[in-house]
Parts: C-alpha cells; structure tokens; sequence
C-alpha cells in the first residue's frame, strides 16, 4: 500500500502512479489476473460456509414446517425487504465505482463507495432494530426461546437457524464495510487508474457475495 | 477351516445367523489383501534385485504404460472391491430388514448404564436375555448422549441416539453369555458401560419371562461390576427442581394431602406413571415414560378427557437430562391408595 | 547472487574437489530474527512451518506414548479415566490440526512448489506468511483450551456429548477455527500459483507430479474447510449458549452434525495423503532413477481423488442409522476412492521396472509407504464394505487403518521428503548407516504397533477405552511395546538430523543426481531460488542419458 502519498507526484492524467509490480510477477495483468483468481476462490469458500448454514436451514425446515412457518409471519417483511433494496443498491454503486476507478476517475469512486457503505450501515441499522424486537419478545435461540406466538414444536429451532444465519451474515457485511473503505480512502488519494484498480475490485467482488448470500437468505426467511 | 481362520484373526465366537456370513465375507476380503499386498511386495523386491542400480549415472529407458496395462490396472481392482460391495450391501440390507415375527425389546443407553424392557413387561439393567433361534429386533435410543450397542459375538452394532430410535436384530444361535459394549465416546465411565446378553434355550426363555412377569422376581439383574453408579435417587433431586423451576407445580400437584382429589389445571402426578388414562379422543392409553415426555415436548397430541389444552411446549426449554429427572421424579410420586386392577387381566407391575 | 561454480557455461567440478556452501543462499540472507519473522521468502516460510509442525509431531507422539503406556494393562494404570479421554483428544486434534495436515504442504509444499514450476515466490507471499502466523495463533488458542480444563470429547467431538460437556471446548473449537484458515490461505496460494506463475515452458502436463498433488490437496483444503469452520462455530455457539442446533431436547438433530462434521473431514483425509502420495512420485523416480511409469494416470488420479473424495464421508454413518440407500451409496462411492489409489500403486511400481535402484533411507521409506499404503488402503475398502464395517465400526480395527495410512503412508511420506530433500534444503548429507537404521526401527516398530490393533478390533475391543476387558490385554501390551520402538525410531532421526543441520557433510548441488527440476538450483538454494536461466523444456525425471548431473548445472 502507498504510504508515500505525499511524496508521489500526480502523473499527467491525474492518478498516482500504480505500485512497484512485485518481483516474481513478469507484468502486471498477470498480478492482477492473479489476484482476481485468488478473490474468486476466498469466495468459493465463503459460498461453502454458507452452505453448511443453509443445508441446517433446510434439514430443520423439513423437520418443523408449521413453526417455520409461523416464525416467519413474524419477522418484518416491510424491514426485510427494505434491507434488500439497499443491499441491491449498494452493489449497483460499487460495480459503478469499479466501472469509474477502471478509467482512473478516482473523485467519482469514492462519493459511490461512501455510498455504499452508507446503505451497508443502514443494513446494519436495520437488522438492529429487528433484532431488537426480537430480544423483546423472547423469540431466541434455544434455551432462551419464550415465544408464545409460535406454538408449533421446533419454534427455538427456527430462531437459531435465523440468528446463526443472519448473524454471520451481518459479520460478513462489517467485513465488507471495512473493505470498502479502505479502498475508498484509497480512492480519495487518487490511486487507481487504468493499470491499477485491483483492490476496489475485489473489495466490490466481495460485497457483491455478501449481497448474494443476503439474496438467499431473504426469500428463505422472509418469504417463506 | 472357519475355526482355524477366525482363530487367526482373532474374531470372537459366532454365535448368531449373521456372524457366519459377515466372517465369510470377511475371509474373503482379508485373503484378496494378504494375497495383493504380499504380490506387490514380492514383484517389488524382485525390482530391487533385478533393477539395482550398478553403475554411476546408469542410464535408464522411458518406459510407459500401454492403454490396456491402465485399463487392466482400473478394471480389475474396480471388479473386486465393486464384488465385495454387493456381497457387503446385499448382508446389510438383510441386518437392516428384521422379519415381521421379531421378538421386540426396548434398549435404552444413558451413562453409563443400558436398560432393556420388553413390551410385555419385564425390564432390567445391564443384562439382556433372549430366546436362541429366535429372531429378535432391538428399538434403541439413548436419554442423553449418542451411545452404541455392539454384541461383537453377534458382529452386531446399532448407534443410540437421543431423540429417536434405531434398529437391528439378529437370531442369537448359540447358548450362552456375550458382553455387550458401549462403542460411541459418551464421556468419563464409556469404559465401563457394558452389559451382557445370556442367550437361552427357546422353552427356557419362555419360561423365565413368564417368571418375570408373575412378579415373582423381584430383584433387578445387575452386573457383577457394583461400581455403577445408581443415579435415580440423584436424578428424582432434580427433577423435584427442575419441576419447581419450570413452572410445571402451577398446574401439577404432587401431593394429595394438600390439594385432595379436586381436578386441578393438569392431570395430577400422583400414581400417574402407567396410570391408565382415557383421552379426550375416546382412546385409553398407559401414562409410561413415552408419554410423559411426549406431553412434555407437544403436548397438544395428547390431551387428557376433562381437560383443556393450555399445556406450552417445553421442548427447547428442558434438556435430555432434565426430561429424564422429571420422569424419575414422577415415576417416584406413589400414594398410599390402593390401586385399581385393569379390566385387561392382572397389571402387571414393571421391575423397578 | 550467482555460485562461483556456475555461469552460463556447464561448469563440471573436477573428481574429489572438496564441496562448498554457496556462499550467500536463503538461510543466511539476513540473519536478524526481523528478518526472519516478516520474511515473505517461501522458503524461510517452510522453514518454519517445518519447527511448527515438528513441535506439533512431537506434542502428538508424547500424548500417544502417555495413551499406549496407560492401555499396557486392563484397569487404570498410570492416569485417571477423565485425564485419558483428554489425552485422546489432545492426540487427535494435534496430529491431525498442527501435524498431518500442514505439514507437507506447508513444508515442501511451500519450499519446493515455485522452485519446481520455475517461479521466484508463491503468488501471494504476504498471505503466505499470514497463513503461519494464523496457524500459530490457532495452534496456541486450541492447546490454551486444552490444557485449561481441556476437552474431553475425542477430536470428532460428536454431539450432543460435546455440547453438554462440562469441560471448556469453546477455546478448542475456536482454535480449529482458526487454525483451518491457515490451511484454506495456504491452498489459495498454491492454487494461484500453479495457474498463473508456471515458468515458460513448465507446461500443466510437464510439471512434477508433486505439483499435481499440492494442486488436488489445495483444491480440497480450500473447498472442504470451511464447512469444518461453520460446524466449530456452531458447537462452540451451542454449548456456550444452550442454542440446540445439534441437541433433540432442543429440536436439533446430532445425525446433522455427523454429516457436517464428515463432510470436510472425509476430504481431510485426503489432504492429508495427497502430498505424501506426492512426494513418493518424486522421490521414487530420484532412487530408482527412472522417469515415472504412467505421468498423466498418476496426475489425474491425484485430482480424480480430490474429486471424488467429497462424496464418501457418509461412510463414516453407517452405523448411525442412516437408510441403507444411503449407506449403499456412499459404500459405492468409496470404492472409486479406492481405485485410484490402486492406479498409482501399480504406477508406482511399475516405475522401479527397468530402473537403477539405490537403496538409500528414502527409498526404504517408499518401500514401507508402498506396503502400508496397499495394506491400510485395503483394508479401508474393507470398512467400506458396509456389513463389515458393522463390526468394525467405532473398534481398534478402525484405528489400525487410519493409523497404517496417516503414519503408515503419510508420515513415511514425510520422513522420504525430509530425507530426500534435506540436502537441498541445507546443504549438508545426513548420515546415510544411521538413517537406514532408523528406518528399519520406525517401519518395524510400526507393523508391532497397528498389527495387533487390527486383531484388536476383530476382537471387538471398542475405541477410546480408558478400561478393557482382561481378553484384550496380550494384544494390548504388543501394541505398547511397537509404540516404543516407534518412538525410538523418531528419537534417532531428531537427533542425527539435528546434528547433521550444523556438521554434515556438505552436499553440493546434486548428491543424488537427480533429475527433478528443484536440483537445477544450489543447495541451499538462493533467496531468488535460481541463480541462473534454468531450461524447462525438459520433462522431469528423464534418465536417458548419463550424464553426471550432480556436478553439472543444467543451464542453457
């Protein structure tokens, strides 16, 4: 990472210069062809770690399909969907932040990135604010599970699939925050250009998994 | 030839239908190996003479397989192991598939002990008896933790699983006694958790289950071992408080003096446990420890005649344990009342 | 920094020169301990992975000693039922997390993967030594769990007893956790490099068959672990806060954690003989100076193994009370498995024809790999074997073979790569009479220890068992008695390695006159691995000619 800013010039089209190329690379598209194979693969394993979390989904909702269903009558479709649009969103302004840092129009990439994060947190917000009314109302995993709505057996079930799953999902999106910006600080020190844009990529490449997992868990719970 | 080879191995005794085939396959299997693995060995020591190297920098020929040395050297190894599983499956299939006359009995593993009842009655700990020649299916479940049953003189092994049942059976053939073993890890005393089946002669067992359930034996079969540990005084402790903690003396009464014979919010618990109970659908049924922990867990599936059903489901709220001790604290809540016989024939009263 | 000995021209040393140590190579290139502990060299790297995962082999091998010595007679013997099922857990969990499974990778995978595929470092060498600090602090969280009040569940810590166990095991399951990201980086690494750093001419069917199976090992470790992360977090998450996930009282189902569980450690078995099956290509061709008999069969196989590796772990649930089918399947399943195992022994094999032997301490372990790959192989496809395996299940039997594969083939794997590699990783011989006598100890000691296992478990003598039956004591005590000729056997090789370390002969480029491509460089090689244009147009392992490679550098 640049720590030189101060001292790097500006070339004429108004980046910094990339970074030296590391020396076991012969050019640079090969580096970043390489990176972005590597962020493919970290997201071929966060897809397997989310599977072990959806198959418990599945074995459970085919063990208890009436609390399931209750449960999910429960949990706010009006938030859930809001949450979604704004994930959505945010994907969409940092494929469009990439699409700008590609041509070297750092300015533009970093108010899209802060967007983005923006709605991230609001994400956030609003996956407190579920979680909230959930504590209030006893509807929790396992031995603290005191829910009276749901009478069907299997209801403490339900809420540890639905906070393991939107719990690590929320982590991932903390993940995703930060990564986001880190490359829109990077941003705002102008070091992306045509040759060099593979950090904020493959920081979009993972927000984009994070919003696809986010994608599968909604209808799963909330539309049930 | 059998003895010699099961001597060799060190394979206990067979002493069912299903030991005989499973050590046959198990020849098998081990002569194909001893046989392939002595082959490899010797072609290779072979090489290593033959094949020495003799000079400094000795040149050697690029030698590469043909296609029908790779075919040969997939198909035949593929033809073998694909032989011993079919032999294999087909022997499964058969232990998975116990015939309609089995002879049923309960299995219950907790730790550290096992528990067999038999559906007409009789239940005891640690020993298992069956008739010989007899097919006889085990329902096994676990109270708390994943047990194991395994019969090594019957090659005979079924996990105990808590929350559900799993099944086996076998035709013990021989007269006599077998140890029976824990073999799923299930904490500090899975050493010691075993038990033993005392196989009889058909006419012998009829007998002594008619014994059993004329009541005239009274003592529970216990192993030798009088290490273990007798945890029902401990766990009725605890289902007393676990009764109180969770509510359940709002609507259970424990105790007839002080609350007499008027009909509380839920049936009493008094003589509950094989109280004969009629349901509200018209069946009757035995309040036994099934029942106790299905109407702990959806109590909504059987609702007691002249009640109402407000019972919430505790299941999530009580652990294995838990459910355990509140059935042995209810099993405990005897009177002094003189109980009313079945219409059916004698009760008959289970080994306690 | 280019050898005096080597320039563009074939430089040929004259007979009976006295060899030297290049003067500056990778170990003495910056001797601060800075530069060491934020090296990104990949071979100061696998230097450390080789301390970590020793520390890790020799941790392991004293809990064993400590098992076998209590199970000398049938009552209690040395420790306390609840101190022995602890010592069976920290055994497993050790070997198999600090040991078996980085090891070769970790180790030669890294020293050797971008000297054989002609690269200068890994694809990512900052991750790269993320990865060994990940494992450190892993390795320390899990041992910190398991010496504070310590787990007591056996590593395949099988719900619900692991849930609602009094001991502390959310540090060890945290541990794993951690410790699987360093195997997940690790395969990332290797796998990018493999795709994106070949040098020119280092064509995907010219690399050396080591290559091809970090490739397959990588491939599984990055696909398999995290299922094993997930399942550790949700057995810490259910037995820190009650969650029922796994427990019925809860609504939750145990089977599911069997599956989980198996799902990544069935592959994990895999990752962990894929590399030795690796080295045993390598080392093989080297002693029996012989290109490999069937490249493209044994390159394939490593990945048809990875492949098909990940739909056979409900074999390990037959007796759980899963539906025949579905044991049916999964018996099916494992026998492929099994086949292509068989491939590469009979290629294997089919190398030593029309080869020049030397019997050396590596090759006597290829020979005892050979023998304890078929034996512990087979009788693998007998477990699989369902109505078998009904005995077997959860015996000694089961014991004896994953302890004839992941000592017998693994670690004999390790001891070639050790012993093959040592000079070019340091520049010195071992002595070659000590360990020849090691190895005869160690694959001796190995047949008295597991043998008697195998009849154990015929005999129906059930596994983790602090207490046994008075029948099952003779065997027993042979067992023990194998373990300590085992353990001796390990002793010795630390010791003359250690001393050969600082007094050993010194190598020169090629002592073996091989012909893989990682003894083109300097022994020890220089931190930019090569110091001059190396020729990859050649295929590895090509004895044609007779060159005298140990004193001619290959350069064109």
């Amino acid at each position: 990472m640049q720590h030189s800013a101060a001292a790097q010039q500006l070339t004429p089209e108004g980046w910094l210069p990339p970074p030296p190329l590391p020396h076991h690379y012969d050019d640079r598209v090969s580096h970043a062809n390489a990176v972005r194979f590597g962020m493919w693969l970290f997201l071929g394993t966060e897809v397997l770690l989310f599977a072990g979390v959806f198959t418990g989904y599945f074995t459970f909702r085919a063990y208890f399909p009436e609390a399931f269903d209750q449960a999910a009558r429960h949990l706010s479709l009006f938030l859930g969907t809001l949450n979604t649009f704004l994930l959505l969103t945010s994907s969409l302004t940092v494929a469009l932040a990439h699409h700008n840092a590609e041509r070297g129009k750092n300015h533009n990439a970093f108010w899209l990135l802060v967007v983005s994060v923006l709605m991230g947190g609001g994400f956030l917000v609003i996956k407190g604010i579920e979680y909230h009314e959930k504590f209030v109302e006893h509807a929790l995993p396992g031995k603290f599970f005191n829910f009276a709505e749901i009478t069907a057996p299997g209801g403490p079930v339900f809420y540890v699939v639905y906070f393991f799953a939107t719990g690590l999902h929320a982590l991932h999106v903390i993940v995703g925050m930060s990564l986001l910006t880190w490359v829109a600080v990077r941003a705002w020190r102008k070091e992306f250009s045509p040759t060099y844009y593979a950090p904020l990529e493959n920081a979009g490449l993972y927000w984009h998994l994070v919003d696809l997992v986010w994608i599968f868990l909604y209808p799963l719970l909330y539309l049930v | 030839m059998n003895e010699l080879l099961r001597q060799m191995l060190f394979l206990p005794e067979q002493a069912s239908t299903f030991a005989l085939d499973v050590d046959h396959l198990h020849y098998f299997v081990i002569i194909v190996t001893t046989f392939a693995s002595a082959a490899v060995g010797l072609v290779a020591i072979a090489f290593f003479w033959k094949y020495r190297q003799r000079r400094p920098n000795q040149a050697t020929p690029m030698v590469n397989p043909t296609a029908g040395f790779e075919v040969a050297v997939i198909t035949i190894p593929l033809a073998i192991f694909l032989l011993w599983f079919f032999i294999g499956f087909r022997d499964f299939v058969k232990l998975s598939s116990p015939p309609p006359d089995a002879m049923d009995v309960y299995v219950m593993g907790k730790q550290w002990m096992w528990k067999f009842a038999y559906p007409e009655g009789p239940s005891s700990v640690g020993v298992l008896h069956v008739p010989a020649n007899r097919p006889v299916r085990l329902l096994i479940t676990s109270r708390d933790v994943i047990h194991s049953v395994f019969i090594p003189a019957f090659r005979v092994k079924m996990d105990a699983q808590p929350g559900r049942y799993t099944e086996t059976w076998f035709t013990a053939t021989v007269p006599g006694r077998y140890q029976l073993l824990c073999t799923e890890y299930c904490g500090a005393q899975h050493s010691k958790m075993w038990g033993e089946v005392v196989v009889m002669a058909p006419e012998a067992f009829d007998e002594w289950i008619k014994d059993q359930q004329r009541g005239m034996v009274t003592r529970q079969d216990v192993l030798a071992d009088e290490d273990q540990v007798n945890l029902q005084g401990d766990l009725r402790e605890m289902g007393k408080r676990v009764a109180i903690d969770q509510g359940c003396l709002r609507c259970h009464s424990v105790n007839d003096a002080v609350y007499g014979s008027e009909q509380h919010i839920g049936p009493t618990w008094v003589d509950l446990y094989q109280r004969p109970t009629k349901l509200d659908n018209g069946t009757e049924i035995i309040a036994d420890e099934a029942y106790l922990t299905e109407s702990m867990m959806d109590p909504n599936a059987k609702i007691v005649a002249g009640y109402t059903a407000v019972m919430p489901s505790y299941q999530g709220k009580l652990s294995g344990p838990e459910t355990a001790a509140l059935v042995e604290y209810i099993k405990s809540l005897r009177s002094d009342r003189i109980r009313q016989a079945s219409v059916k024939g004698p009760l008959y009263e289970p080994v306690r | 920094m280019s050898q005096s000995a080597s320039t563009a021209q074939v430089a040929v040393a004259p007979a009976g020169a006295q060899l030297e140590l290049p003067k500056k190579h990778y170990l003495n290139d910056g001797t601060t301990i800075r530069s060491w502990l934020l090296t990104v060299d990949h071979k100061r790297i696998a230097i450390m992975y080789l301390v970590g995962t020793t520390f890790g082999l020799l941790l392991g091998g004293i809990f064993a000693m400590v098992l076998r010595l209590e199970l000398l007679t049938p009552g209690p013997t040395i420790i306390e039922a609840l101190t022995y099922n602890r010592m069976f857990t920290l055994h497993g969990l050790v070997m198999i997390f600090m040991f078996m499974i980085p090891a070769i990778p970790g180790v030669f995978g890294n020293f050797f993967l971008p000297i054989m595929l002609g690269a200068k470092d890994v694809a990512f060498p900052k991750w790269n030594l993320t990865s060994y600090y990940v494992y450190l602090a892993g390795a320390a969280l899990m041992l910190w769990g398991l010496i504070t009040g310590g787990a007591d569940t056996g590593w395949t810590f099988y719900t619900p007893y692991s849930t609602t166990t009094t001991t502390n095991i959310a540090p060890v399951m945290l541990g794993v956790f951690v410790i699987g990201f360093s195997s997940i980086l690790t395969g990332l690494n290797f796998i990018v490099t493999i795709h994106t750093l070949r040098a020119p001419g280092v064509t995907w069917f010219k690399m050396p068959l080591f290559v091809w199976a970090i490739y397959g090992t990588s491939i599984i470790q990055v696909l398999a672990t995290p299922v094993i992360g997930l399942t550790t977090l949700l057995v810490a998450a259910e037995h820190t806060f009650g969650f029922g996930f796994f427990d019925p009282a809860r609504g939750g189902d145990p089977i599911l954690f069997q599956h989980l569980f198996w799902f990544y450690s069935h592959p994990a078995v895999y990752i962990m003989v894929l590399p030795a099956m690796g080295v045993i290509s390598e080392a093989i061709c080297a002693f029996s100076r012989k290109n490999i008999f069937g490249y493209s069969m044994i390159a394939m196989s490593s990945l048809g193994i990875a492949f098909v590796g990940f739909f056979a772990w409900g074999h390990h649930l037959f007796t759980s009370g899963q539906s025949a089918f579905d044991a049916g399947a999964f018996a099916a399943i494992s026998m492929l498995v099994g086949v292509f195992t068989a491939i590469k022994i009979f290629n294997w094999v089919g190398t030593l024809y029309k080869g020049a032997i030397s019997f050396t301490a590596p090759f006597a372990y290829i020979c005892g790999f050979l023998f304890f790959l078929v034996f512990g192989g087979m009788t693998g496809i007998a477990l699989a074997t369902v109505s078998l395996d009904v005995h077997w299940q959860d015996t000694y039997f089961v014991v004896a073979h994953f302890h004839f594969i992941m000592v017998g083939a693994v670690i004999m794997g390790f001891l070639t790569a050790l012993h093959y590699w040592f000079p070019k990783m340091f520049g010195r011989k071992y002595p070659e009479n000590w360990g020849l006598l090691a190895a005869g100890l160690i694959v001796l000691g190995f047949n008295a220890t597991f043998i008697p296992q195998f009849l154990l478990g015929n005999a129906g003598m059930p596994r983790r068992y602090y207490e046994y039956p008075e029948r099952f004591a003779a065997l027993n005590v042979a067992s023990t008695a194998g373990a300590s000729l085992l353990a001796f056997g390990f002793i010795i090789i630390a010791i003359y390695l250690a001393i050969a370390l600082f007094n050993g002969e010194v190598a020169g480029r090629n002592p073996w006159g091989s012909r893989g491509y990682e003894w083109d460089t300097p022994s020890p090689p220089p931190t930019e691995n090569f110091d001059h244009p190396v020729d990859h147009t050649r295929i590895p392992h090509d004895y044609t000619d007779t060159e005298d490679v140990a004193t001619v550098s290959h350069a064109t």
